[in-house]
C-alpha cells in the first residue's frame, strides 16, 4: 500500500481546503459575473466601460501576479489602514489577511471577469419575446429576472459555466505559492522532506482529476435539468 | 354613478423610432364588450400602436387610461417613461395579450405557463390557479397537452395555450398581436374558433390581424390604419363592405 | 544615443525601485518569459499535430492512449505537473550520470518539459476539434478524386483544421503566457520571478507587481493583436464579400 509517512491526514486536510477554497471562489465567481453581465449590458455608459475594462485587465494579467498584489498589496494597504487607525483614535487593531480569503477573493475576483462574458453571453442568448410575455403579464423586472430570465439563461450558460469551474478548480493550485496549506503545498512539502515527489504528488494529482470527473457528472445532470422544454420530445 | 370604467381609452398617441414617426396621433376607446380589429398594410403601424397599450413599447406623447386610472409618465433624458412602474405593472395585469409568436415560456409546461402569472403577479393561491387552468385547458381543447413543453406541440396548440394563459389573468381587456400570422394555413381556423367564442361570450379584445374574415364577422369596430394615421374607421360592414379611400379599396381588393 | 540616456537616468533619478539594476531584472525576466512560452508553445505544437491526428484515428488503441494524456493533464494543475518533473527528476535511475543531468538540474528545463506537455495536451484537443469540424463534403471530393488518406490528411484536412483553429490557439497561447508565470515557483528568474524579487528585496508590493502587470499586459495584447491580424488573413476566404 501506498506509504504516506504520516503525511495522510494532513493531505487530507488539505484536500479539504482546496474543495473549500473552491466552492467558495465560484460562488463570488458567479457573483461578480451577474453583476459584470448585468453592467456590460446597463444602459449607463460609465457601468458598461467600468465593466469592460474590469474584463479586459483580468483576462490580460496571470492570476499568479494578481494573486500576489492582492495579497501583499492588500496586506500592506491593511497594515497602513489600521496604523493610521493607531496613530489618529489609538485604536490597537491588527488585521491579519489570510491566505485562504486572500485566496478566494482573488480566484472569485478573476473568475467573475470570465464568468461575466459567459453569463452576458447567455442573457444576450435568452429571446426577446420570452421577456415581452413576461412583462406583458404584468411581472416586475425582478419577478421576471427571477422567473424566466434566470431559468432561461442557465441553459445557456452551463457549458461556460462548467469550463470556468473546471479552469478554477486547477487555479486553486496557485494559493499554494502564497502559503496556503491546500493539498498542494502539503504534497509539495512531503515531497522536499522525504525525497518521494511521486508517492505525494500523484495521488494528488489523481484527487483533482476525481473532482472534475465528478463535477463533470454533476454539470451533465444539471444541464438535463435547465435544457427541460428545449428541443426534446 | 355605479357606471363600470371604461376599461382602455387611448389618446392621440405618437411613436417615432429614429427619424421615422411611425405613430402619428392615434386614439382608440374600448368600451366593455367591444371588438375592435386593426387592419393595414404591414408597416402601418398596427403592431406597435397595439404594444404601446400595455407599453411594451413607450409612446412619446399621448394618454392611456386603463380601468379609469391615467398612466402618469415623465420626461428622462432617454425620453418619456412611465413615473411609476407599479403602476404599469398593475395595468399589464389588467390587458393580457397574445403574441404573434406565442411567446409561451419555453423552459415551463403548458400548465406551468398558465398559473405562472396568476399566482406570481395575482397573488392567487396555487390549488385555485390550478384548477382554473384545467377548466381553460379543456375549454381550448389541450387537456391532454397540460404537461407538454411549447417546443412539444405544434403551432396551433401553442396559440390555443397562449390564449389560455391569457384568458387565466381574468383579463378585461385581451390584446391579440397578428395571433394566426405564424401558423401554418391548415391550423389557423382551430385559433380563430377559440377567439369567435371569446368575443360571443363578450370580452373585450383588440385584435391586430389579417383575416378580414374574422374582422368582418366578428368585430364591432374595424380601423384600417394607414402610415400611422387613422384612414378609415367604422362598423365592418361600412369600412370592409363600402372603403371609401382608394387606399383600403385597394389594400382589400383581392390579390391574384 | 546619449540623449535617451540622459533622459533616462533624469527619469529615474531620485526612484528608488526602479533603479536600472531592477530593470535589469525585469528585463532578464522578460527574455527568460519569452524564451520559455515561445520554446513550449513550438514544441507542444510540433507534439500536437501528430497526436491529434491520432486521436482523431478510429483505432481506438491508438486515440485512446492520447485521449487519457491529454485527459490528465487538462484536468490537473499545472503547477503540480511542474512539482511532479521538477522535483521527480533525480529519480530517474542514472540520470545524474548522462550528458542530460547539467541540463535537467537547473529549473529551465523542468519548466520547459512540463510546460511543453501541458500545452501539447491542449493543443491536441484543439487540433482534434478542428479536424473533426472538416466539412463531409471535402472529405468525399478528395476521395472522388483518388487522393490517399495521408495526401488527404495533408493536403486537405490539415490546412483547413489550422485555419479553424486559430482562435482557439490564440486564446491557448495568452493561457500558456499566463501560466507561465508560475515558473518563478521553481525559483526560475521569469517575469513574475523578477518582480517577487523586487518585492522581496523593497517590499513594494504594488510597485513590483502592478509593473509586471502591465508588462503581461502588453504582451497579451501583442498576442491577441497578432492572432487577429492572422485570422484576417487565412481566414479571409471564409468571409463572405463585400
Amino acid at each position: 500500500m501506498l506509504d504516506l509517512h504520516g503525511y495522510g491526514p494532513r493531505l487530507l486536510e488539505g484536500a479539504g481546503v482546496t474543495l473549500q477554497l473552491a466552492v467558495l471562489s465560484l460562488a463570488l465567481a458567479i457573483l461578480l459575473g451577474l453583476l459584470t453581465a448585468s453592467a456590460r449590458m446597463s444602459r449607463h455608459w460609465a457601468l458598461r466601460q467600468l465593466a469592460m475594462l474590469y474584463t479586459t485587465l483580468i483576462r490580460g494579467v496571470p492570476d499568479l501576479v494578481l494573486m500576489m498584489l492582492l495579497f501583499f498589496g492588500g496586506q500592506m494597504a491593511l497594515n497602513v489602514a489600521t496604523d493610521a487607525l493607531y496613530d489618529r483614535f489609538g485604536v490597537d487593531w491588527y488585521i491579519n489577511l489570510n491566505a485562504f480569503a486572500a485566496g478566494v477573493l482573488t480566484i472569485g475576483f478573476i473568475f467573475g471577469a470570465y464568468m461575466g462574458e459567459t453569463f452576458r453571453g447567455a442573457f444576450m442568448a435568452v429571446e426577446e419575446g420570452q421577456i415581452e410575455a413576461g412583462k406583458a403579464y404584468g411581472m416586475s423586472p425582478w419577478l421576471v429576472f427571477r422567473r424566466i430570465r434566470f431559468p432561461q439563461m442557465m441553459r445557456h450558460a452551463l457549458p461556460g459555466l462548467s469550463n470556468n469551474w473546471m479552469v478554477l478548480l486547477k487555479t486553486t493550485a496557485l494559493v499554494s505559492v502564497i502559503g496556503l496549506s491546500d493539498m498542494v503545498r502539503i504534497a509539495a512539502e512531503a515531497s522536499r522532506a522525504t525525497h518521494e515527489p511521486f508517492t505525494f504528488l500523484i495521488p494528488v494529482a489523481a484527487v483533482y482529476l476525481l473532482i472534475a470527473s465528478v463535477s463533470e457528472w454533476l454539470f451533465a445532470r444539471l444541464q438535463k435539468r435547465y435544457n427541460v422544454g428545449f428541443g426534446g420530445h | 354613478m355605479a357606471e363600470t370604467p371604461i376599461p382602455l381609452e387611448v389618446r392621440n398617441i405618437t411613436k417615432r423610432f429614429g427619424d421615422t414617426e411611425v405613430l402619428k396621433g392615434l386614439s382608440l376607446k374600448a368600451h366593455k364588450g367591444d371588438v375592435i380589429t386593426l387592419i393595414g398594410a404591414s408597416g402601418s403601424g398596427k403592431s406597435t400602436f397595439l404594444r404601446c397599450m400595455n407599453l411594451l413599447e413607450q409612446p412619446d406623447e399621448g394618454d392611456l387610461i386603463v380601468h379609469g386610472e391615467q398612466i402618469r409618465f415623465r420626461q428622462t433624458r432617454r425620453g418619456r417613461e412611465p413615473a411609476d412602474w407599479k403602476q404599469v405593472v398593475r395595468m399589464r395585469a389588467r390587458l393580457s395579450m397574445v403574441f404573434q409568436s406565442f411567446n409561451l415560456w419555453a423552459h415551463m409546461t403548458l400548465l406551468e405557463n398558465i398559473i405562472e402569472a396568476p399566482v406570481h403577479v395575482l397573488g392567487k393561491p396555487k390549488k385555485e390557479a390550478l384548477e382554473q387552468a384545467r377548466a381553460l385547458l379543456e375549454r381550448v381543447g389541450l387537456t391532454a397537452r397540460a404537461d407538454a413543453y411549447p417546443a412539444q406541440m405544434s403551432g396551433g396548440q401553442q396559440q390555443r395555450g397562449a390564449i389560455a394563459r391569457a384568458l387565466a389573468m381574468d383579463p378585461e381587456v385581451m390584446l391579440f398581436d397578428e395571433p394566426t400570422s405564424a401558423l401554418d394555413p391548415e391550423l389557423v381556423g382551430d385559433v380563430l374558433k377559440v377567439m369567435r367564442e371569446l368575443a360571443d361570450e363578450g370580452r373585450t379584445m383588440i385584435v391586430v390581424t389579417h383575416e378580414m374574415g374574422f374582422a368582418r364577422d366578428v368585430s364591432s369596430q374595424v380601423i384600417y390604419l394607414h402610415q400611422g394615421l387613422v384612414e378609415e374607421a367604422g362598423p365592418p360592414q361600412q369600412v370592409l363592405g363600402s372603403p371609401q379611400s382608394p387606399r383600403l379599396k385597394q389594400f382589400l381588393a383581392p390579390k391574384y | 544615443m546619449p540623449d535617451i540616456t540622459l533622459w533616462f537616468q533624469e527619469l529615474l533619478a531620485g526612484n528608488v525601485i526602479f533603479t536600472p539594476t531592477t530593470l535589469g531584472y525585469y528585463w532578464d525576466g522578460l527574455v527568460t518569459t519569452v524564451q520559455l512560452v515561445f520554446l513550449s508553445l513550438v514544441a507542444g505544437l510540433v507534439l500536437a499535430v501528430p497526436l491529434a491526428i491520432g486521436r482523431s484515428s478510429r483505432h481506438r488503441w491508438i486515440s485512446l492512449p492520447i485521449y487519457l494524456y491529454t485527459y490528465v493533464f487538462r484536468g490537473t494543475p499545472l503547477l503540480i505537473q511542474l512539482y511532479i518533473i521538477y522535483y521527480g527528476v533525480v529519480f530517474f535511475d542514472g540520470i545524474q550520470e548522462t550528458f542530460l543531468w547539467p541540463i535537467l538540474r537547473e529549473a529551465f528545463y523542468p519548466a520547459l518539459i512540463a510546460f511543453t506537455l501541458n500545452t501539447a495536451a491542449y493543443t491536441t484537443e484543439i487540433f482534434r476539434g478542428a479536424i473533426k469540424a472538416t466539412p463531409r463534403g471535402e472529405i468525399e471530393a478528395a476521395r472522388a478524386y483518388g487522393m490517399s488518406s495521408g495526401l488527404m490528411m495533408r493536403r486537405i484536412i490539415l490546412p483547413s483544421a489550422f485555419r479553424r483553429a486559430l482562435p482557439a490557439y490564440g486564446n491557448e497561447v495568452i493561457f500558456m503566457l499566463h501560466a507561465s508565470a508560475i515558473a518563478s515557483v521553481v525559483t526560475l528568474m521569469d517575469l513574475t520571478g523578477a518582480a517577487r524579487f523586487v518585492y522581496a528585496r523593497f517590499y513594494a508590493p504594488f510597485e513590483a507587481f502592478l509593473f509586471v502587470a502591465a508588462i503581461y499586459l502588453c504582451l497579451t495584447f501583442a498576442i491577441l493583436y497578432l492572432f487577429r491580424w492572422l485570422e484576417k488573413r487565412l481566414l479571409a476566404h471564409l468571409r463572405p464579400q463585400n
